[in-house]
This record gives structure tokens, C-alpha cells and sequence, in this order.
């Protein structure tokens, strides 16, 4: 096992290199120099400045020189100075970071926790009206806009009935509650973009969940299991059941980058500081730092979000070599 | 099966699926209203009237008006444009990237195989609302960046669902037929393994539009879309975010026509899935 792992450590290698080569080309390959976005942040800047500055950050020099100095720095997790605010990328995104990986682990919870019971109904049972209302209901999730979905429930709690607040972290007054008055107040603000994080997470999965379920139902080890006189209960969760999740943990795998880059819409509706907001105020600002980094750490939260499932899976399912 | 074509067979399997017909009959409903704007608008789009602004809806303004007094109804009509525009010719893009990727993956496979594959892996770990950003923040927000930033960053799946066609049937007799009477590697790859390989792509590329039209609706609500006065679905909702308390229907009825029409081709690239698979076909049932 351990060599299995170490092995696939070993492969994210040449994928890391690749994700840094193509952060690298789409941010220097596009049209418009960082030193023009530095003279645009500031009209009276002279040419002898901006020649200076190009030497700073070692503009000047051939592409792949620039790229295998970067490629240098990266790997000590160094992604230069923000040009905005002179502030270590790595800095702000460490600031940033958890807040995103909070609100999508609790959504990512609370996906798995309804959709796999919904899925699993809807293959028992189906055709039964459960199962039609559940189809109409994953159809409709697909389709609908987060940030359409996010505006209607801040109208309909926010504004008409005035139970949640509608954007933010924290209330005003977060400071002066206590323990307990904090974790109340946060929980409020979280309520609705858990929610729709969840919303169309949740569809996906719930169908994804049924149609491995129905597969596996058809499977002739369940009528073996039903022969030896195993109540139906055990034949569904014990035996059917854990072959039809195994699929399920490498989508959660796959879908992590979805969800980060989901984070873009969600947070700058609802107005938390994340990355998704951090990463639109970089792509807004041009600033190329910035947006190497989280670019970067982004893809690389996607390896790790792979590896987890690789792993999971091995560990999970005993036909799985480790060879 | 008396001799008839697969196109027609596929076609009668399909039309005994309900869900999948509704989704066509949104299509059709959406492509009309697009194609016809200028006929079936009853107001100018970009008409501005100050005595009527954020009216609720009414007779005279079925959808209400927004803060610049214009017909919401018509600029949700226009707006449609936009976003099959986008949806059809950004999936045209990644299809046509997607096929020829796949295609030459799995036709030289080896070495070559694995390079290309390798870098639809990379490609695939960057969160794709990210990329897109990216791209889009580095060039100017126009209807034509837009359309090829979601093709070059919607390409991938593509090329998996392709190669994975092609490695099975390069393996086939009529291909090693073809290559015994001296036909080039061109030919075989284009007109003997690409016909063949093209089932999953119709639904990938169905499936692909919805996909299209919700990103192209996010990037406008961002601002980052088709840029005003051109209304578009996702930059109205953008208008009804800012007067959210005062006219909700600013909001509502252009988020109602992204759902339907996304929700359209959703429902005819899953019937599409079903009329094509063939364990379906000749399965157990």
C-alpha cells in the first residue's frame, strides 16, 4: 500500500510540471505586458520605471528563462509579490484559502449525505413516484444558474421574510459575541451558500448514485445473496450498495475542480472572502502573480483531491492491485 | 430492421422518449425565438423609457421594465440570441478540437498517444471557471473571445470519449481491409474509424450547449460577457442583482429562460444517451 501511494506520488510529478507550463503560457503568452497593467494602475509612471520594474521581475529576460526561474521559486512555494499591494501571493491565498475549503467540504458533506440515500431509493424503487419526482428534481438542479438560484433565496430570506442575512461572513457585532454567539452568527451567514453549493452538487450525484445502483441490482451475486435468505435490507446496503459507491469516490475526485472554480460565482454573490473572489479580483486587476498562484494551487488542490480518491478506492476495493 | 438507415432507427428510438421530445420542443422553442427576435419582440430592446421604469409586470409589459424604463420582455427575446450563439458555435469549437485530438490519440497510439493524453489529464485539473477567467480577463470581452475561450477550455472530454471509440476500432477487420487495398493514413482515420466513432460525441456535444450557455451566463453576470447595451441573459440578472429589493421580476424571468434552455438540451443529450447506447439495445430487456 505504502508503495502504491508513494507511486503516485511519484506520477503527479510530470503532471505538476505540466500544470506550471500551461499556468505559465496562458498568463505570458496573452496579449498585454504586466508592465502596461503596472502603467495603467499608474498613469505617471516614466518609461525608466517601468524598464526597472521589467528588470525586477525579470521580464526582461528570454521566456524560458523567466519560466525556470518561477519553476525555481514555485517549488519553495514562493509565487512573488502581489502587484496590487506588494503583498506575498502566497500570503494571500494562505488568508483566503480555508474559507473556500470550508464551505465546500460542508457542501461536499452534505451532498453525500443526502444524495447517496436519494439515489439509492430512487434505483429501489424504480418508476415509483419518488423516483419521477427525484428525476424532475436532479433535471432542474442541473439546469439552474447558482448565481440566479442565490439571488432568488437572498430575495426570498434576506429581503421578504428577513430571516438570514444576505452577504458577508460576519455580522457587524461578530466581535463583541461570545463563543457560542459566533458560531451562531457564522452558521447564519453560511446557511445560503452551503446551500446552493449544494443544490446542484447534489443532483448530479443523486443521479450518478442511481444509475450504479440499478446496474448492480441486476448483478447475479445479489440473487445469490437473496437465495441464501438474506432479509432484503442486508442484499441492498451490504452487498449492493458498497459496489455501487466505489464509482461514486472517484467523482468526488473529479469533481473538485468544479467546485473551486464554482467558488468564483458563490463568493462574489454572497460576499466571502475566499479564493473564488480573490482570483476574480486578480483576473479583474490583471495582476499575473496572483493569478500564477492560484491557478497553480488550484490544479494542484485537484491532484491531492485525485490522489485522496486513488487511494480511497485502493483502500475501498480489494481487486484493486497495488502493483 | 428492414434495410432502413441507423439515422432513421436511432431517430424512432428516440421519439418514444417523452423527456427527450421536450427537450427538442424547448430547443425548437428557443432556436425560433432566437431567429425571429426582430419580428416577435413587441418593444425595442434598447428603447429607453424614463416614465416607466422598474413597472412590475403588466398587460403592456408582460416581463416589467427595468431601471431604464426598457421592455424586459423583449430584452429576455434578444438575449436568447446570445446565448445559442454562444452555446452552439463554443461546442462547435471544442468538438471539432476534441475529434481531431482524440482521433490522432487513438489512431498512432504509443508514445504519441500518451503525450496527448497526458496533457488532456493536465488540462483537466485546472479548475475550468478558473482558466476561463483567465482567458477572458487577458482579452477584451467580446461575443467572438467568449465563444473560443469556452471551446479551448471545453475540449477534453471530447477527446477521451473519441480515443477511447478509436482504439477499439482500429482493432476492426474493415479497417484492416482498408489498409490492405493501400489507403492512407488520412483516409482510414477520416472516413473509416471518424464516422464510426461519432455517437458519443452527438451527446457529449448536446450536453456540451447547456454547459455552454450556463458558463457563457455566468461569465456575463460577472460583467465579463457581452458587453452592454446587447442584453444577454446572465448581465440582465446583473441589472436585477442591483434593484433586487425594489423589481424582482428583473431577475426571475431571465434566470427562467437560461434554466429552460439549458434544461432543453440536457433533456435531449440524456435521450440521446439512451437512443444510442447499445447494451440498450441489445441488452437483457
Amino acid at each position: 500500500m505504502t508503495l502504491y501511494i508513494l507511486k503516485r506520488i511519484l506520477g503527479m510529478v510530470p503532471l505538476l510540471i505540466g500544470i506550471s507550463l500551461i499556468t505559465f503560457l496562458v498568463v505570458h503568452l496573452a496579449p498585454g505586458k504586466p508592465s502596461q497593467v503596472m502603467m495603467s494602475l499608474n498613469p505617471h509612471i516614466s518609461l525608466e520605471t517601468i524598464k526597472k520594474l521589467e528588470k525586477l521581475y525579470g521580464l526582461d529576460k528570454p521566456l524560458y528563462i523567466q519560466y525556470w526561474e518561477w519553476l525555481k521559486k514555485m517549488f519553495r512555494l514562493n509565487f512573488g509579490n502581489s502587484f496590487l499591494d506588494g503583498r506575498r501571493v502566497i500570503d494571500r491565498i494562505k488568508e483566503r484559502l480555508p474559507v473556500t475549503i470550508s464551505i465546500n467540504f460542508i457542501s461536499l458533506v452534505i451532498i453525500l449525505a443526502l444524495s447517496i440515500p436519494l439515489g439509492v431509493i430512487s434505483a429501489v424503487k424504480q418508476h415509483s413516484i419518488f423516483d419521477r419526482l427525484t428525476t424532475v428534481i436532479v433535471f432542474i438542479g442541473f439546469a439552474t444558474p447558482s448565481f440566479w438560484l442565490a439571488l432568488l433565496l437572498m430575495y426570498l430570506f434576506g429581503v421578504k421574510l428577513g430571516w438570514l442575512p444576505i452577504s458577508g461572513l460576519y455580522s457587524l457585532n461578530f466581535p463583541s459575541l461570545n463563543f457560542w454567539g459566533k458560531v451562531a452568527d457564522l452558521a447564519k451567514h453560511l446557511v445560503l451558500p452551503v446551500f446552493v453549493a449544494s443544490f446542484g452538487g447534489l443532483a448530479g450525484l443523486s443521479r450518478y448514485t442511481k444509475s450504479n445502483m440499478l446496474e448492480v441490482i441486476r448483478q447475479e451475486y445479489l440473487q445469490t445473496a437473496r437465495a441464501k435468505g438474506l432479509p432484503e435490507r442486508v442484499v441492498l446496503f451490504r452487498h449492493a450498495l458498497r459496489n455501487a459507491l466505489l464509482p461514486v469516490i472517484t467523482l468526488l475526485g473529479l469533481s473538485i475542480p468544479g467546485l473551486i472554480g464554482g467558488s468564483v460565482i458563490m463568493e462574489t454573490v454572497f460576499g466571502i472572502p475566499g479564493m473564488g473572489r480573490l482570483f476574480y479580483e486578480a483576473a479583474m486587476s490583471r495582476d499575473y502573480p496572483l493569478i500564477m498562484g492560484i491557478l497553480t494551487i488550484g490544479a494542484f488542490l485537484t491532484l491531492i483531491g485525485n490522489l485522496i480518491a486513488d487511494i480511497m478506492y485502493a483502500c475501498v476495493d480489494p481487486r484493486i492491485k497495488y502493483q | 430492421m428492414k434495410g432502413e438507415s441507423i439515422g432513421v432507427y436511432y431517430w424512432r428510438r428516440l421519439k418514444r422518449n417523452p423527456l427527450a421530445m421536450l427537450g427538442l420542443g424547448l430547443i425548437l422553442f428557443f432556436t425560433l425565438m432566437a431567429l425571429l427576435a426582430p419580428v416577435i419582440s413587441p418593444w425595442d430592446p434598447q428603447k429607453i423609457n424614463l416614465e416607466e421604469i422598474l413597472s412590475p409586470p403588466s398587460l403592456k409589459h408582460p416581463f416589467g421594465t427595468d431601471s431604464l424604463g426598457r421592455d424586459l420582455l423583449s430584452r429576455v427575446i434578444w438575449g436568447s440570441r446570445i446565448s445559442l450563439s454562444v452555446g452552439f458555435v463554443a461546442v462547435g469549437i471544442s468538438v471539432i478540437i476534441g475529434t481531431i485530438w482524440g482521433l490522432v490519440s487513438g489512431y498512432a497510439g504509443g508514445k504519441m498517444d500518451n503525450f496527448l493524453m497526458r496533457i488532456v489529464d493536465i488540462m483537466l485539473c485546472f479548475p475550468s471557471f478558473f482558466l476561463v477567467l483567465a482567458l477572458i480577463a487577458f482579452t477584451k470581452p467580446s461575443i467572438w473571445n467568449i465563444m473560443a475561450v469556452i471551446g479551448v477550455t471545453s475540449w477534453m472530454g471530447v477527446a477521451r470519449l473519441v480515443r477511447a471509440e478509436v482504439l477499439s476500432l482500429k482493432e476492426r477487420e474493415f479497417i484492416l481491409s482498408a489498409k490492405s487495398v493501400g489507403c492512407s493514413h488520412l483516409r482510414i482515420m477520416f472516413r473509416h474509424i471518424l464516422p464510426n466513432a461519432l455517437s458519443p460525441v452527438w451527446v457529449a456535444a448536446t450536453l456540451g450547449v447547456a454547459g455552454a450557455i450556463l458558463l457563457e451566463s455566468s461569465l456575463s453576470f460577472l460583467g465579463l460577457g457581452v458587453q452592454p447595451p446587447t442584453p444577454s441573459w446572465g448581465s440582465i440578472i446583473t441589472e436585477g442583482k442591483d434593484n433586487l429589493e425594489v423589481a424582482w421580476w428583473i431577475t426571475l424571468f431571465p434566470g427562467l429562460a437560461i434554466l429552460l434552455a439549458v434544461l432543453g438540451f440536457n433533456l435531449l443529450g440524456e435521450g440521446l444517451r439512451d437512443a444510442l447506447d447499445p447494451r440498450q439495445i441489445f441488452g437483457r430487456q
